[in-house]
């Protein structure tokens, strides 16, 4: 509206700034201050988040970072914040489930001995990714991009000491990097074809046509950065491997926030996949279709926790990124479901997580749903909130995945047939793994000793738990994709009906996806209820045989990126020592001694030591000079 | 026939091609010697009928000097040959191979 209410955007990026900071430089020895510092800071921010959405402010402001002249024009780089209906959103939902997941923190960090380490990083990567949310130009963009995956590095490997925490921290790091590689390659592009990295200007002059390749190339070069962040094929490994930091980490990062960071990249920059013509959505779809259907298929046979829920995000990013893809296939569109299901998917799969992280405080750090059992009645505000967001996230009516996934499946029912099956059977593989879960971890028989003494987590936990079970389940009436809508197409997403008719809409508005959806999910569920009510050992490997393995196995991905990297390695250092044994070693060092030995050799044997010789020679010698003297 | 510059020229080189095919070619250490000699005196014979022919004294000046000196040099190249025929009992030049690397 006016300028001022603009500049409060700074307000959202300083506090956690500041704690990071703070924690860092004077509070990393004392637990309750840097917990209470980082706390404050991510409330304030989700203070001042929702007045700029209350209020509606729209508009940027930026500050001149530097102004470089280089005579053929001025570079100028701009620390710019950008307010609109997506980043309002994107603020509410980062700030929001951030602030749960920070109090929850307190509950599940107790007793640490690093906790200011831990809330110093966690407030580092909420002022990372929030200036993710706000960047109104690719550089402020790709620095946030960066400062994120140094967080999410940071703090997956909180416990450096574990080894496997510490690989996993570096993998994480590497595979992004290796993403990141492209989108910076995309932005390098961008600059040198347009000049500018303003997000509105570049959306301009791409609007107003250019050679056909360039949107192409450009779109599939920052959709590698979305691919390694968002850990979508082939770049997905680290995502599951990260689940070695703490829980509450496992949250917010690699299920609420971070990853879904490549995907609000995605729908930020559409405009460059929206440029008729381009090639990239539909790569963009197939990848994201591809990553969905592997990941899903892969958590059927995961044992550990935190691990079937990693594999779900991968797979629910999928269809996100799907989304994305399906929007840019036809002129005009808008990825309006992509972001609708990044919402709700934060909300419900934080929930999860946390869930998640009470019951392994409860069993004392037990990750293995073969070990648990019968928690539903132990830990029923746990079993509650878990089943209201495995239920969310499945797809079931009136809870908000339902919404949001059918809004990807409709949209594939528009676009691409093929695809909507393959969504539907990623469904079906939800609802089956899920509830697998489920029944195995909270209603199944106890399968050892240790859910005998567990126990309710205390309020601090579950709290959060109870907070962020709201939005999983009304998300889906509260009209986020109308809110989304009017940043699109403004003035179309204004007519929201009313609650009753938000339910039904999906079944008139294209019944197939709609219940081709929930049937799939229904018989995933009914599923995991025949195979896995009262089992105390999968039996899913016996029912599929050889089949089961790889999926337990992961599709030997790890295994098959190992001994690339190491053959890459071996051929590289083969070549590097052939280089330096032939041409530096052989032609240039021996070479040269050679040659100035030879040359010694020759004169040599010139020395013939008998006097009348030199005689001779001398006399030669003085001939020629005489003769040349002379001018014979 | 008028004996002129040219002649006695001609008998100077002649003698200098004599003098160094001797240094050059002959075995014995003393004959490598006195054909030395030689050459410096087929000079001494150049340098005098230059002096003759133009009417000055000073070829004749480089002369004496060269006698001069070549009676001192007789005197210690000799003392040498004789030092070295005691030390390995030989004056061929063959044998006397020690600057070879």
């Amino acid at each position: 509206m006016h300028a001022a209410s603009t500049h409060l955007a700074w307000l959202v990026l300083l506090p956690p700034l500041g704690a990071a900071a703070g924690i860092t430089l004077l509070a990393l020895n004392r637990p309750a201050v840097s917990a209470r510092l980082s706390i404050g800071a991510i409330l304030a921010a989700f203070g001042v988040s929702l007045v700029l959405f209350t209020q509606g402010v729209e508009g940027r402001t930026a500050w001149t970072w530097l102004s470089i002249d280089d005579g053929r024009g001025t570079f100028v780089a701009e620390l710019g914040l950008r307010l609109d209906h997506l980043s309002c959103l994107m603020l509410l939902v980062v700030t929001g489930v951030g602030s749960v997941i920070h109090i929850y923190s307190l509950g599940y960090m107790r007793g640490d001995r690093s906790v200011g380490r831990y809330f110093a990083g966690l407030s580092l990567f909420s002022f990372s990714m929030l200036g993710i949310v706000l960047a109104d130009n690719f550089l402020m963009l790709f620095i946030c991009w960066e400062l994120v995956g140094v967080s999410s590095y940071l703090l997956i490997g909180f416990w450096f000491e574990r080894p496997a925490a510490a690989d996993a921290s570096k993998k994480a790091f590497l595979t992004n990097r290796l993403g990141d590689f492209g989108f910076l390659l995309g932005i390098i592009l961008l600059w040198a074809a347009f000049g500018t990295l303003d997000f509105a200007e570049l959306e301009q002059r791409i609007g107003a046509g250019t050679t056909p390749w360039l949107p192409s190339l450009v779109g599939l070069l920052i959709f590698c950065g979305a691919v390694g962040k968002s850990a979508q094929f082939p770049l997905h490994v680290w995502l599951p491997d990260a689940m070695e930091g703490p829980t509450p980490v496992s949250a917010l990062i690699h299920a609420a926030t971070m990853v879904a960071a490549g995907v609000y990249m995605l729908c930020r920059v559409f405009f460059v996949f929206a440029a008729p013509g381009s090639a990239a959505p539909d790569v963009i779809a197939w990848v994201g279709g591809g990553t969905a259907l592997l990941a899903a298929l892969i958590a059927v046979q995961q044992n550990d926790i935190k691990r079937i829920l990693a594999y779900s995000t991968l797979s629910q990013l999928g269809y996100m990124v799907l989304a994305v893809g399906l929007a840019g296939m036809a002129a005009g569109a808008h990825p309006v479901p992509a972001m609708y299901h990044l919402t709700t998917h934060a909300c419900f799969k934080a929930l999860l997580f946390l869930g998640a992280g009470s019951v392994i405080c409860a069993l004392r750090h037990e990750q293995d749903i073969w070990r648990m059992g019968g928690l539903a009645r132990r830990m029923p505000i746990t079993f509650w909130t878990f089943l209201a967001a495995t239920l969310a996230l499945c797809g079931i009516p009136p809870f908000s995945g339902f919404f949001s996934k059918d809004a990807i499946l409709a949209l594939a029912w528009e676009r691409q047939p093929v695809l909507l099956g393959l969504a539907v059977a990623v469904a079906f593989l939800t609802s089956f793994y899920m509830f697998r879960l489920v029944w195995v971890a909270f209603l199944g028989p106890a399968k050892s000793q240790a859910p005998d003494h567990a126990r309710e987590s205390p309020a601090v936990m579950t709290l959060p738990l109870l907070v962020l079970t709201v939005p999983s389940v009304v998300a889906g009436f509260w009209g986020i994709d109308s809110y989304l809508i009017e940043h699109f197409r403004p003035g179309e997403g204004l007519s929201a009906p009313g609650w009753l008719g938000q339910l039904t809409a999906p079944f008139h508005h294209a019944p197939v996806a709609a219940f081709s959806g929930l049937i799939a999910a229904l018989l995933g569920i009914v599923f995991a209820w025949r195979l896995y009510s009262h089992r105390v050992q999968d039996p899913l490997p016996g029912l599929l045989d050889a089949a089961a393995r790889p999926l337990r196995d992961k599709f030997y991905f790890d295994e098959f990126y190992g001994r690339l990297i190491a053959w890459t390695q071996d051929t590289l250092a083969r070549g590097a020592d052939a280089v330096d044994r032939w041409v530096i070693g052989g032609a240039l060092v021996k070479g040269a001694s050679g040659s100035i030995e030879l040359c010694g050799r020759l004169l040599r044997l010139v020395q013939t030591g008998s006097l009348q010789t030199y005689a001779f020679l001398f006399v030669l010698g003085a001939v020629v000079a005489i003769v040349l003297m002379l001018g014979w | 026939m008028t004996v002129g510059l040219a002649h006695y020229l001609t008998v100077s080189v002649v003698l200098f091609c004599l003098g160094l095919l001797g240094v050059i070619a002959r075995r014995n250490v003393v004959i490598v010697y006195m054909a030395l000699e030689l050459m410096l005196n087929a000079t001494n014979l150049a340098l005098v009928a230059f002096s003759r022919f133009n009417h000055n004294l000073e070829g004749q000046v480089m002369v004496f000097f060269i006698i001069t000196v070549a009676a001192a040099e007789v005197a210690v190249g000799l003392a040498l040959i004789v030092a070295l025929y005691r030390k390995r009992q030989t004056a061929h030049v063959e044998d006397l191979a020690s600057m070879r690397l």
